[in-house]
């Protein structure tokens, strides 16, 4: 984390400026520098080249991966994610690919958590259309690391308006109001 | 590729717990590949087989584990391109990875003993002898080898005693260990109720299937690396009379303090789980292996009314309250060393602690992972300002939350009970490999 990431009050809207290479002091995680938390929380931003001819492939995933978390809510559970956004566009010829995700710890920490997950669920079959992704990438979790740590993009601005707080706190604060709730209508 | 394990290769380390009372580790330096290769030569016929030790436990005096730094695997005179093909963690070292490991401030290698932190170290040899005359001899003998070595240097050795009573394995802060270990398949071990199914022999030793599938990314040649397995070295001080100066600070009564010592750990000091004994110590459950590890946390203390959600067995076993925990499990082995503190007597700054090895295949995946993440992490189940209370990084900055009804219990200050003194990482080879690296050159 930051120094500038200590103070957290999530009534207070914050955005966060961050250095071109991402980091605003190289700390060591197990597999490289820990990308910092702002107050969009932890994320990334992973840029590739779709493999040409491929783009269908990609988009037929979506619908799979929509039906893979229908029928296990917690599936992804593990990521502690907030969000994640897939796209696709393009650059002259080209298509990319961009996975885009806001969590709540270091990706660092739970990296071989992610990986398990990408072959248990097929995310894989996405990765495996983009060019350069290691074709042992299940056996070799450090290329898989480097593929991804290669391909991400920091962000040179963030923002958050409730910052730092984490999912979980977000959803026992709902589950408390629907308790709330619930306790006034049986009250009526 | 057989997946029966070789017993007869494995060092007996890895799957055996021998009964001994005493010990040393030795720590050495190899001044040339010639005089590694005669140490190595003069100390290999000593180093016995899970096979072995399992078949003469009862008439043995003596056993001895060789393991060696990547370092030292280049000081013996293995190749370049055979030394490449091992995994970065354990190329770069245990001082390499300090600060990931979270061995900051009192525990950074700077203050280490012993050259443990020095590139110079190339080697361990672990003794483990039943009585003081055994460990007596086996040193002499030892002393005898080096003789004829010239090019062999001990850079410092540890001796190791268990602290008394000796009817049971504790450390010097009085908690009851060996008491939750993983099994592996193909041993015949039948796991304690609570313990889990038997893992994958590849989570241990190189060369066998993992709970991942089949072995992968192994080191070369593979007579070097099958049945081998790395070893992370842990030297923690124990600072035993500030651990019960704070017992007594959170505790008015013997009993209130045993609770507290309790809570840090998730087990009273006796080795009763709190999840099955939340509210009195429970001795009877404590050395029945039938029962002592038989509870999970998702169900029976979600919360951690019984066992807190830091406290340090939750933290280094979540159970069924993280994901993966096949790929997760570790082996522990290791001593007590320095003399015990009388529960009556101030500290007397004389060190004293625990000289432990985890064993596993992957530093990175299981060591490491446990050692930044579990221990380390302060949002560890969103606990936002905690480390572990044992074995934690703990600078005086952080705190601990002991769930309680009506209101929780927040102690805030805790004070490192452990200190980091030393710490490598080794590569444990199979019987094979050893003559192997005898043979290089």
């Amino acid at each position: 984390m930051s120094a500038n990431s200590t103070k957290a009050d999530w009534s207070n809207p914050a955005a966060m400026a961050l250095p071109k290479d991402g980091f605003f002091k190289l700390e060591q995680g197990r597999y490289g520098p820990i990308f910092p938390k702002t107050p969009a929380n932890y994320g990334f931003t992973i840029i590739a080249k779709i493999k040409a001819g491929r783009e269908a492939a990609i988009r037929e995933y979506g619908k799979k991966i929509e039906d893979t978390i229908a029928g296990l809510p917690d599936g992804l559970a593990v990521l502690r994610l907030h969000y994640l956004r897939w796209v696709l566009f393009d650059i002259g010829g080209d298509t990319y690919f961009m996975y885009q995700g806001i969590f709540d710890t270091d990706f660092d920490k739970y990296t071989e958590d992610a990986v398990a997950l990408f072959s248990k669920y097929g995310i894989n079959t996405v990765f495996e259309n983009l060019e350069g992704f290691p074709e042992d990438w299940k056996t070799n979790t450090p290329a898989f690391i480097k593929f991804v740590r290669e391909h991400q993009r920091p962000s040179f601005l963030e923002y958050g308006e409730y910052p730092y707080v984490t999912a979980e706190e977000i959803k026992k604060a709902l589950r408390l109001k629907d308790a709330f709730e619930t306790m006034l209508d049986q009250m009526q | 590729m057989a997946d029966t394990l070789e017993l007869d290769d494995i060092q007996h380390i890895l799957l055996t717990r021998t009964p001994s009372l005493t010990g040393e580790y030795v720590f050495v330096s190899f001044r040339n590949p010639e005089s590694g290769r005669a140490w190595l030569k003069g100390l290999a016929h000593t180093v016995r087989s899970a096979a072995e030790v399992q078949s003469s436990i009862a008439s043995s005096q003596r056993w001895v584990t060789v393991a060696f730094t990547w370092n030292g695997l280049r000081a013996l005179g293995l190749d370049d391109a055979s030394l490449a093909t091992f995994p970065d963690e354990f190329k770069q070292g245990m001082v390499a990875r300090a600060e990931m490991l979270g061995d900051t401030g009192e525990n950074h290698p700077d203050h280490w003993v012993g050259g443990l932190a020095s590139p110079d170290l190339h080697a361990i040899a672990i003794l483990f002898a039943r009585d003081g005359a055994e460990r007596a001899r086996c040193l002499a003998e030892h002393d005898k080898l080096l003789a004829q070595s010239d090019g062999v240097e001990v850079l410092s050795s540890l001796e190791l005693e268990a602290t008394p009573p000796f009817d049971y394995a504790h450390d010097h802060f009085g908690y009851r260990d060996r008491i939750s270990q993983p099994v592996m398949k193909g041993t015949g071990e039948e796991p304690t109720p609570g313990s889990g199914a038997p893992l994958e022999a590849g989570e241990f030793i190189l060369g066998y299937p993992d709970e991942d599938g089949p072995p992968a990314l192994q080191p070369q040649p593979e007579v070097l690396s099958r049945n081998g397995s790395y070893m992370a070295y842990r030297r923690l001080e124990e600072h035993v009379g500030a651990f019960r100066d704070f017992l007594r600070q959170h505790g008015q009564t013997p009993e209130e303090q045993e609770l507290v010592a309790a809570k840090l750990m998730g087990r009273w000091r006796s080795g009763a789980p709190l999840v099955l004994a939340p509210n009195a110590d429970d001795k009877a459950l404590a050395t029945d292996m039938q029962r002592n590890n038989d509870f999970n946390y998702k169900e029976m203390d979600p919360h951690g009314y019984a066992s807190p959600l830091g406290s340090h067995c939750r933290r280094m076993n979540p159970r069924d309250t993280a994901a993966n925990m096949n790929r997760r499990r570790m082996i522990r082995r290791g001593a007590t060393y320095g003399p015990p503190l009388p529960e009556t007597a101030p500290e007397d700054g004389v060190e004293r602690g625990i000289a432990a090895f985890v064993i596993c295949a992957s530093l990175i995946r299981q060591f490491e992972f446990a050692q930044n993440v579990w221990i380390n992490d302060k949002n560890f189940h969103e606990l936002v300002n905690e480390r572990d209370p044992i074995i934690g990084t703990q600078d005086g900055t952080l705190e601990f939350k002991i769930p309680k009804r009506p209101i929780r219990k927040k102690i805030t200050g805790v004070p490192a009970f452990t200190t980091v003194r030393g710490g490598a990482y080794f590569f444990l080879p199979g019987l094979k490999a050893l003559r192997y690296l005898c043979s290089l050159g």
